[in-house]
């Protein structure tokens, strides 16, 4: 029989530090969603305290979460679209990696955000690859070996195929649990569902447990039997943000820039603010 | 703080908007330019950003393409596979906008690495939404400050595509927009020649000598036989421009 790789799951409440604890492993293919909005920054901050190694990590904007799990050494290569400060200008640790190999190297998977997201949709659908209008005559198309031509069977047109992408671990932050562990996103829900649905284990970081979910306008609801695990993390997201909880801090946006830049401001702020902060969020 | 050709090129590219219904926007400058446009002329302008805010209507500038203000004040909010599958590839934008490290003659887009792809030099974000934004609206507005280290003879990487190598590239290759119609710099405009598809200088602005815009490129640059000069800023468009930034402030 068709074994399938989503089952047995409970979206179970559990503390933060447990749950990353148990789904992510050294090695693991782990993908962090939140498209500028619910950015999971307290679970990256745990897989950073709890030191994990080798992963590949996933995400279509690696933002300063990225750039901070890939600056203490976590990543050994990294699968994205775009890779920036937004508005603010560059990622310092993703770059000094990618320019320089510090902490070590860093190997690339580079697509466009159509192309990693319609990596995603498969991955979630069950199908072997997505398909898209994309990439044609640029050069991604050269250096990126998970891009190639397909003819479309019907009418013979060239359209672009991607593989599909199942990471083994899928992490998003949401506003709301149940006590069940069905969860509620709004605002930008950017491609967090499909994250959830691609992955063989998930975890889902959520502001703040309630009785009963009352669907909001625009709400993306996920059912517990789907995800792994929930772990309730109050502010999880900063310093991006939750809607209706808090706003963008584009301060430490904008602060990040001088304190990325130089290795060793880097490291001293990771150490006071990430590594000696541990259970802040659990 | 912004310069007068700053000012220059957002009100360049906020008028290049008139007609247009609705436009794909990115961070930074041409959100600027976008923004502007629906505080002047073009208060119907339906603005979409790439994190699936469909008619936001921000009243300040926005850091990121992800702003609450964006989603909040917008018509719709939908997810990211939506936004690109159902809206920006099947060609239902009018226009689409974008910026890059770099640009060569036939218009062609890189924002991912100066130097080698292996090794680069510097390391530029990326493609992120903007080759496809290139590939499917159906006209395409560039904005990009002009030197020689941008107009380049040959692109270290083509993030995204202009006219490739010339007449009939789009077609081959699939791409059904128009493709780049302008690009717009700090020191004038340049339009594609519609037989060879080659950036023309059209226009430059006030103060700006053609001679200074050939030393900023990096190709022996053409030059239209009557070179236009774009209409300075209006006090209504310069009072626009300060609200907006001063109400985006931190």
């Amino acid at each position: 029989m068709f074994e399938s790789p989503f089952t047995s799951r409970s979206g179970r409440i559990v503390p933060l530090a447990e749950a990353v604890q148990a789904l992510v492993r050294d090695g693991d293919i782990v993908a962090l969603e939140g498209f500028t909005h619910l950015i999971p920054f307290a679970a990256g901050h745990e897989i950073i305290r709890q030191g994990r190694r080798r992963l590949t990590l996933v995400r279509l904007t690696p933002d300063l979460i990225f750039d901070q799990m890939i600056g203490m050494g976590c990543a050994e290569r990294l699968v994205f679209s775009w890779g920036g400060n937004p508005g603010v200008g560059s990622l310092h640790r993703f770059r000094d990696a990618i320019e320089n190999s510090w902490p070590q190297p860093l190997e690339i998977e580079e697509h466009t955000h159509a192309g990693l997201t319609a990596r995603y949709v498969a991955g979630a659908s069950g199908l072997p690859f997505g398909v898209l209008r994309g990439y044609s005559g640029t050069s991604l198309e050269r250096v990126t070996a998970t891009v190639a031509t397909l003819a479309c069977p019907f009418t013979g047109e060239q359209v672009a195929a991607v593989p599909a992408l199942n990471p083994d671990v899928g992490i998003v932050h949401a506003q709301q649990a149940d006590r069940e562990g069905n969860v509620q996103l709004w605002g930008i829900t950017g491609v967090q569902k499909e994250t959830v649905l691609a992955s063989a284990r998930s975890l889902v970081t959520v502001e703040e447990v309630v009785e009963r979910l009352e669907l909001r306008p625009g709400g993306v609801i996920i059912p517990s039997w789907v995800i792994t695990a929930v772990a309730h993390a109050p502010g999880g997201a900063r310093p991006s943000y939750a809607a209706g909880f808090y706003s963008r801090d584009n301060g430490f946006y904008e602060a990040w820039d001088a304190v990325s830049r130089d290795r060793e401001r880097f490291v001293g702020w990771m150490q006071e603010n990430v590594m000696d902060a541990g259970g802040a969020a659990r | 703080m912004s310069t007068p050709l700053e000012d220059m090129m957002a009100v360049t590219a906020a008028r290049a908007l008139k007609g247009a219904k609705n436009c794909f926007v990115g961070i930074g400058a041409p959100s600027t330019a976008a923004n502007l446009a629906r505080a002047t002329h073009s208060p119907e302008l339906v603005l979409i950003y790439e994190s699936g805010c469909i008619g936001a209507k921000p009243t300040r500038l926005p850091l990121s393409i992800g702003d609450g203000e964006l989603a909040e004040t917008a018509d719709a909010v939908v997810s990211v596979p939506e936004i690109f599958a159902y809206w920006l590839q099947p060609g239902r934008i009018d226009l689409g906008f974008l910026g890059a490290a770099q640009i060569d003659r036939f218009a062609n887009l890189n924002s991912t690495v100066i130097g080698p792809y292996d090794q680069p030099a510097t390391r530029l974000p990326g493609a992120g939404g903007a080759p496809e934004i290139a590939a499917a609206c159906r006209r395409v507005l560039v904005m990009i400050r002009q030197s020689r280290r941008s107009f380049v003879a040959g692109l270290d990487f083509r993030t995204s595509v202009g006219f490739g190598d010339g007449p009939g590239d789009r077609r081959r290759l699939g791409l059904r927009g128009g493709g780049p119609e302008m690009v717009i710099t700090d020191l004038g405009v340049l339009r594609p020649d519609p037989e060879t598809c080659e950036l023309v200088l059209t226009d430059v602005h006030p103060g700006v000598r053609v001679d200074e815009v050939r030393q900023s490129t990096g190709w022996p640059l053409r030059v239209a036989p009557d070179v236009g000069m774009t209409g300075p800023p209006t006090e209504v468009e310069l009072a626009a421009l300060r609200r907006l930034r001063e109400a985006g402030k931190v």
